[in-house]
């Protein structure tokens, strides 16, 4: 690439011909505002507070979108700039819904923190306020108009990088509002719950669907046993909510806390992993012994599922039966554990920690109710976890570590852990399928080609005298990508994971959510995956089959996988959903 | 937050369909196609439902929601059919300083419009706001099909509808 020869501020740079201003400054270590930017995905020049003054240039220019040429002089902190920037956000403040105190994003809302930056001391312009028109009726998304902004970022993630589209800008100047086709609710639309548009909101318009007032409910009613799981990614993410760095691994103090929080039992949804390797695995294994339909794929998504349900009727076939792990230990708490522990099932009253919006949706499914109860009774996200603790007052950083309990917590595998990042459920799966087909015991169980961010990954693993072709594509869009290129006959495969967000569960829209800014500097798919290699790195037992609870609970409740017992408690069905 | 109905059935034909595939696949493909296939699909079923949108949709591969977005940007796109009687009421300068505006919602409540329509249910009436339409001198001026009416005040409403009852 050529190189540019710029000033910013004064100071020389070198920066390749095709960068923006914004990107030279960001490289030069001088920051200027950004609001709608959204590296790679939304760069649109839209919120205008990026502006920069240019020598010669007849206009302020908006950083994020205009190019550098040979030559230029820019200026980033100029009285003109500092005015400019400042009364286009005093004007965005204008008819925003300033109820900072009581929105979700309190202390974590862009907005707020520039009106801090730029140093916003009064709102001279109190005009008509944009109507409060809420949208709850989706089980996993709430919209709330008169927070937004405007800038467009969910647009982008919902079209561009999930391809489902099913909101967009409607009306026009001051009617301007973001909804779906004639106004539905985004549980009316072919929404697949992901949670993207959350995760990259700016301010509070968007938020999941509080599930924390039924869970703080059910630990008050003494005629219940309430036990709570958590799936692998939340330990990943859940100290960013508490001021640990990016990528800290917090098992232990999440079991600390969540017993401080009441629960009767706190279980680890990774034990549920590995019962879904066992299942998945021979649903594989019967499939290509069977020749049976090819390839398999993944059903752990909820937001995949839909998605695949909405767009791909075609492939419902293709996805495996086996419920996701959370709803798993759900049937299996109701059952087999209600048993052993003498509860009434209708008493038991399970809820999961996700780091999924997606998964609240799931849990509303009446077919996921194998025992005649729901497997799954409530759902929060990662940072409705963290709003509880610290309603609380735990103070979470401080905690001793704790275990989760048994019989079901204290033997998770490794292979249950790395589900929480893309490229781990197949990993998982080849660990034990490799050695169920063989009978052999293999020491290397790292699967590098699966691993990584990269957005399709494909492999080709040998096992016994068969080549396995597996694809693993995380994200919606490369989900439909790869998709498409099976159904136009140009790639075939044995085995297929797909997650519905960028990165897996680590990154799922229920994770703590981090400034555009930031995102644009750490990889979070990458960081939070590296405490989940790591904690797998570190277990006795790395394979779903060695675990002595999955082998014990066949022998004493399911008998074998996919079995009769495992049909009824363990498996689910789909159905096409309309997408128009 | 409740959904907007549509306030009159759609009742497109087959031909209609065969119109508006054909108009989708003149333009697949090209850039911006999405306003030329909303305009002749406008002028073939003469508005722009939700049937008609999805069908666009469907065939040219560009979400709803981006249709919507499209459709409800432009003044031009009405997502409601024109009634038997579709009623013009000029909210240019001149009209809308001499009350236009009071006589517009006057018309939509004598009609008993639902919030965020512009038609009646059986689809007798509709009505649009409309820019200048060079009449300025009989202010304010609204019209009913070819109809002309000026220099009115909103107690003419009553008489006005009166005379399209059948």
């Amino acid at each position: 690439m050529e190189m540019v020869n710029i000033t910013i501020n004064g100071q020389s740079l070198s920066v390749p011909q095709d960068y923006t201003i914004l990107q030279a400054a960001r490289q030069a270590g001088i920051d200027i505002p950004t609001l709608c930017y959204l590296k790679d995905i939304n760069e649109i020049g839209a919120c205008r507070m990026c502006l920069v003054e240019v020598k010669g240039a007849r206009t302020l220019v908006t950083a994020c979108v205009y190019p550098v040429n040979e030559g230029m002089e820019v200026f980033t902190n100029t009285a003109r700039v500092r005015k400019a920037r400042k009364a286009v956000l005093e004007l965005m403040l204008s008819n925003h819904n300033k109820k900072c105190l009581t929105c979700v994003r309190n202390r974590n809302c862009e907005l707020q923190t520039l009106a801090e930056e730029l140093n916003v001391t009064e709102l001279p312009y109190e005009g008509e306020q944009t109507p409060s028109t809420i949208d709850d009726f989706s089980p996993s998304i709430v919209r709330d108009n008169s927070k937004c902004i405007l800038c467009r970022r969910c647009i982008a993630v919902c079209k561009k990088v999930q391809t489902v589209g099913v909101i967009d800008a409607t009306e026009r100047g001051f009617k301007t509002k973001i909804g779906s086709s004639f106004d539905k609710s985004l549980n009316e639309t072919d929404c697949a719950m992901c949670g993207q548009c959350i995760n990259i909101c700016p301010v509070g318009a968007l938020q999941e669907k509080d599930g924390i007032a039924p869970v703080w409910k059910a630990l008050a009613d003494e005629t219940k046993h309430v036990v709570v799981q958590t799936a692998p990614a939340v330990r990943a993410a859940l100290g960013e909510e508490f001021g640990m760095p990016i990528g800290t691994p917090v098992t232990g103090k999440m079991a600390a806390a969540l017993k401080m929080l009441g629960f009767d039992k706190v279980f680890d949804t990774d034990f549920a992993a590995d019962l879904t390797i066992m299942e998945e695995g021979t649903e594989l294994i019967n499939r290509i012994k069977e020749g049976g339909k090819l390839p398999l794929i993944t059903s752990c998504s909820p937001g995949w599922v839909k998605f695949c349900e909405h767009n791909f009727p075609d492939f419902l076939d293709n996805l495996s039966t086996a419920k996701s792990p959370h709803e798993m230990y759900g049937a299996v708490l109701k059952s087999y554990y209600a048993e052993k522990a003498g509860i009434d099932p209708k008493d038991i009253y399970v809820v999961s920690v996700m780091p999924c919006t997606a998964k609240k949706f799931e849990a509303q499914r009446e077919e996921l109710s194998g025992t005649g109860y729901p497997d799954v009774d409530a759902v929060i996200t990662t940072r409705e976890l963290a709003k509880m603790i610290k309603e609380a007052g735990i103070e979470f950083a401080k905690l001793e570590d704790a275990v989760f309990d048994s019989p079901f917590g204290d033997e998770a595998t490794g292979a249950g852990v790395i589900f929480g990042a893309t490229g781990g459920v197949m990993e998982a799966a080849l660990r034990t399928v490799s050695e169920v087909l063989t009978g052999e015991t293999f020491d290397n169980v790292e699967y590098e080609a699966v691993r990584g961010t990269e957005g399709i990954k494909e492999a080709t693993v040998t096992i016994g005298d068969m080549d396995v072709k597996v694809a693993v594509a995380h994200g919606l869009g490369n989900a439909r990508t790869l998709l498409n290129s099976i159904r136009e006959g140009k790639a075939d495969y044995h085995f297929i994971e797909i997650m519905g967000c960028p990165g897996g569960c680590v990154t799922g829209g229920g994770q703590p959510i981090q400034p555009a800014k930031l995102q644009a500097e750490i990889d979070l798919k990458a960081e939070r995956a590296k405490a989940l290699y790591a904690e797998d790195r570190a277990l006795t037992y790395r394979k779903s089959h060695d675990n002595p609870y999955i082998k014990k609970i066949y022998e004493e409740y399911l008998g074998e996988p996919c079995g009769h017992k495992s049909h009824k408690l363990l498996h689910t069905h789909y159905q096409e959903r309309p997408k128009y | 937050m409740l959904s907007q109905q549509q306030a009159v059935a759609f009742n497109g034909t087959k031909e209609q369909e065969a119109k508006l595939m054909e108009v989708i696949s003149r333009y697949k493909g090209t850039d911006g196609a999405l306003i030329p296939v909303l305009h002749e699909a406008q002028s073939i079923y003469g508005y722009l439902p939700v049937e008609v949108q999805a069908i666009i949709s469907k065939n040219l591969d560009v979400t709803m929601a981006e249709i919507y977005g499209v459709v409800t940007f432009y003044t031009q796109f009405t997502t409601e059919p024109k009634g038997k009687y579709h009623i013009g009421v000029c909210l240019g300068t001149a009209c809308y300083v001499k009350g236009s505006g009071a006589i517009f919602d006057k018309i939509k409540e004598k009609l008993g419009m639902p919030e965020g329509s512009n038609s009646t249910p059986d689809g007798k009436f509709s009505i649009e706001a409309t820019r200048c339409i060079g009449a300025c001198g009989l202010a304010p001026v609204l019209t009913v099909n070819d109809e002309v009416y000026g220099k009115l005040t909103v107690d003419d409403v009553d008489s006005i509808l009166a005379k399209y009852v059948d």
